[in-house]
């Protein structure tokens, strides 16, 4: 199925959500070269985020979804920046219209995209789920470990602005682990998974900062696991420059204190692009430039099969 | 100047039995040595321990014993240190031992999770204790609401206390009350409050719940004032109160509860406990499962002044052997940085920064 809205050679994309990710996302997919975001989409009236969306050339409306999808144009693709809660509620009637999404709540109706790990594996889905920051994060630099040498257990420790974390993370910091958790495994590779999340006041906010641990064999090749991180980072800065290996990774041998395996740590910075959340609040920026990011696989294949 | 003699300082306007009428205590004591403790034992209690500890203190009186991992429920971890005998195999363990006193876990939201709590009240716990950093209360308000819906008694912790004045930490406090908490605790993690600095944030905490909640006071002993802030936290209305039996806690240690017993006891207020009891129960059963005695020294001393969560003794030891530092520039760097529970792992990173600094 290929657009027949835009004139531009572009897929078509509506924001639903016009918060704080909603707006930063709608910054980074006007840049895009596949595709045109073309509306955002609000429950309320006033929202100032409905009205950035309007003076930067896109169709605003406070009536959501149900309004959308009575439009005689759909969009190609919808990100969903709402809530786990709304997206499984609408999930269903955007695939009945015939529009794929691009989830960035833990709903996890469709599946796990992480493009540093496993790119456009998922662009033909109709759903794809973007995890959590914090798995956004962490999930590559596992990934980058298990493609070396089996791990036994990984464990990921995100520390993030206490002004970064909004009022749907803050109510259900246990959907967080849990679905950071899984991602570790599923996605990173990793036999068991742990996800910790912390959230710091501190002034200047900090920036988003994780560190994975991973249990591997004694006789692991260390070398070889330091190069792949580095390789993977390289990945994930194709789409966020704000991420970082703030040390060497650290190899520490089997003992008591590691139940027996080496311990590889790994310490990362992330600072957002600064589109429109402040740059400490690398945990957003990398949630919204992996959307686009996964947004912009989907569009390539559809473009691409037109062309063919 | 008013002048008041220590007879009216000593009058409590709050009592612990206003709470629970079926009670004579003025104050609730809860030992924290099998959680707080968890830390400076790098979390390896046996379960033999645990069982000897919970009988001699339960014995002695004490009303509340608390049992979890240092970090909370789900705290075994890279970050934290595993744990040598599951958790909810101790919780159990000490629920079977105890004949009166009820057995408390704790929990950290983000560490832990509400299937955690299920079942530590599935193996005996009855007290829900949930920790958050003192500035983000409304990340617990699911916990506080299951464990209420569960029917557990439940607790607040406002964690590092220090670093916000009495009016936040009220606004925080409500907060917690709200979402269902029964106490809610101004926690000292760092052992850094000096007195009035606990008295005030205690009374305001007073002034914002009223009646609809009690308060409570835990203390370290990082710069020599766990019992003295008890004493003050008391005197300003806070009716439970946490203690470690010979300090057995993460930094320098908690407040001595078998000291703060004696002292109840020449204040006269009542705590149930039997002093010559727990003092025989410090010596006997809880020094030998001990490896040293908390002490202060120059890392504890540095993390009450620099206002560093007591936890991270250890790791910063760790880290400062490993790579050759100075474990005192760790915790100075680690209160600079404005570090709060459960970012042990960045001590590592601050030690790897020293050392490149020092190999220059």
């Amino acid at each position: 199925m290929v657009s027949t809205g835009s004139t531009t050679g572009k897929l078509t994309a509506a924001i639903v959500g016009p918060g704080n990710i909603g707006t930063d996302l709608m910054y980074k997919l006007l840049r895009s070269e596949v595709i045109e975001p073309r509306w955002m989409i609000g429950v309320v009236p006033d929202s100032p985020g409905l009205e950035r969306a309007r003076e930067h050339g896109l169709t605003a409306s406070h009536e959501g979804v149900d309004w959308l999808l009575k439009q005689d144009e759909l969009p190609d693709l919808i990100f969903e920046a709402t809530s786990a809660y709304i997206h499984r509620e609408y999930a269903p009637r955007y695939a009945e219209a015939g529009i794929r999404a691009v989830d960035l709540t833990p709903a996890a109706v469709g599946p796990a995209c992480i493009p540093a790990v496993n790119g456009d594996e998922h662009a033909a889905a109709e759903n794809v789920n973007m995890i959590t920051c914090g798995g956004q994060a962490t999930i590559p630099m596992v990934a980058a470990v298990s493609r070396v040498t089996p791990v036994s257990y990984a464990e990921i420790v995100a520390s993030v602005a206490s002004l970064s974390a909004g009022p749907g993370t803050r109510q259900n910091i246990d959907e967080f682990t849990r679905t950071t958790a899984r991602g570790v495994e599923t996605i990173g590779g990793a036999e068991q998974g742990k996800a910790i999340i912390i959230l710091n006041p501190a002034e200047p906010p900090m920036i988003m900062r994780d560190t994975i641990f991973c249990a591997v064999g004694a006789d692991a090749d260390r070398d070889a696991i330091a190069e792949s991180v580095h390789r993977m980072v390289a990945a994930v800065q194709d789409y966020v420059p704000g991420y970082r290996l703030l040390q060497e990774p650290q190899f520490d041998d089997p003992s008591p204190a590691t139940r027996g395996s080496t311990k590889v740590s790994i310490f990362i910075e992330v600072e957002g692009a600064g589109d429109f959340l402040p740059p400490y609040s690398g945990n957003l920026d990398i949630m919204t430039a992996a959307a686009t990011r996964a947004g912009e696989g989907m569009a390539r294949l559809t473009l691409e099969g037109a062309l063919a | 100047m008013s002048v008041f003699g220590a007879a009216e300082l000593n009058q409590l306007a709050r009592t612990w039995r206003d709470t629970d009428p079926a009670s004579d205590l003025d104050i609730r004591l809860t030992d924290t040595c099998l959680r707080d403790g968890s830390h400076h034992k790098r979390h390896q209690f046996s379960a033999e321990e645990v069982r000897s500890i919970i009988a001699a203190l339960d014995d002695a009186g004490v009303p509340v014993l608390e049992v979890t991992h240092g970090d909370g429920l789900g705290g075994s971890s890279f970050n934290y240190g595993f744990s040598k005998t599951p958790e909810q195999e101790l919780i159990k363990i000490a629920a079977e031992t105890a004949k009166r006193a009820k057995i408390a876990f704790l929990m950290l939201p983000g560490v832990g999770t509400k299937d955690d709590i299920r079942e530590a009240q599935g193996n005996g716990g009855s007290i829900c204790r949930i920790a958050t950093h003192c500035t983000e209360a409304d990340t617990s308000e699911q916990h506080f609401g299951l464990a209420r819906e569960l029917g557990l008694e439940t607790v607040g912790f406002l964690m590092m206390s220090h670093t916000q004045p009495p009016e936040v930490l009220a606004k925080q406090a409500r907060i917690m009350v709200d979402a269902g908490c029964q106490c809610v605790y101004v926690v000292d993690s760092a052992g850094a409050l000096i007195l009035e600095g606990v008295s005030d944030r205690v009374s305001a905490l007073v002034a914002e719940i009223g009646h609809e909640a009690t308060v409570g006071f835990h203390g370290h002993e990082n710069l020599d004032l766990g019992a003295g802030n008890t004493v003050m936290a008391v005197r300003a209305g806070a009716t439970q109160i946490d203690g470690s039996v010979r300090r057995f806690g993460a930094g320098a240690g908690n407040t001595p509860l078998d000291a703060f017993v004696g002292i109840c006891d020449k204040l006269g207020w009542r705590t149930g406990v039997d002093f010559l009891k727990i003092i025989d129960a410090s010596e006997d059963v809880v020094r030998p499962a001990m490896p040293e005695e908390c002490r202060l020294d120059r890392m504890t001393m540095m993390m009450g002044y620099a206002g560093v969560y007591s936890s991270f003794l250890k790791h910063a030891g760790n880290a400062a052997d490993r790579y050759g530092v100075s474990g005192a520039r760790i915790l100075a760097e680690a209160g600079r940085r404005k570090l709060i529970g459960g970012q042990e792992d960045q001590l590592i990173d601050i030690a790897l920064m020293l050392k490149a600094e020092q190999d220059g």
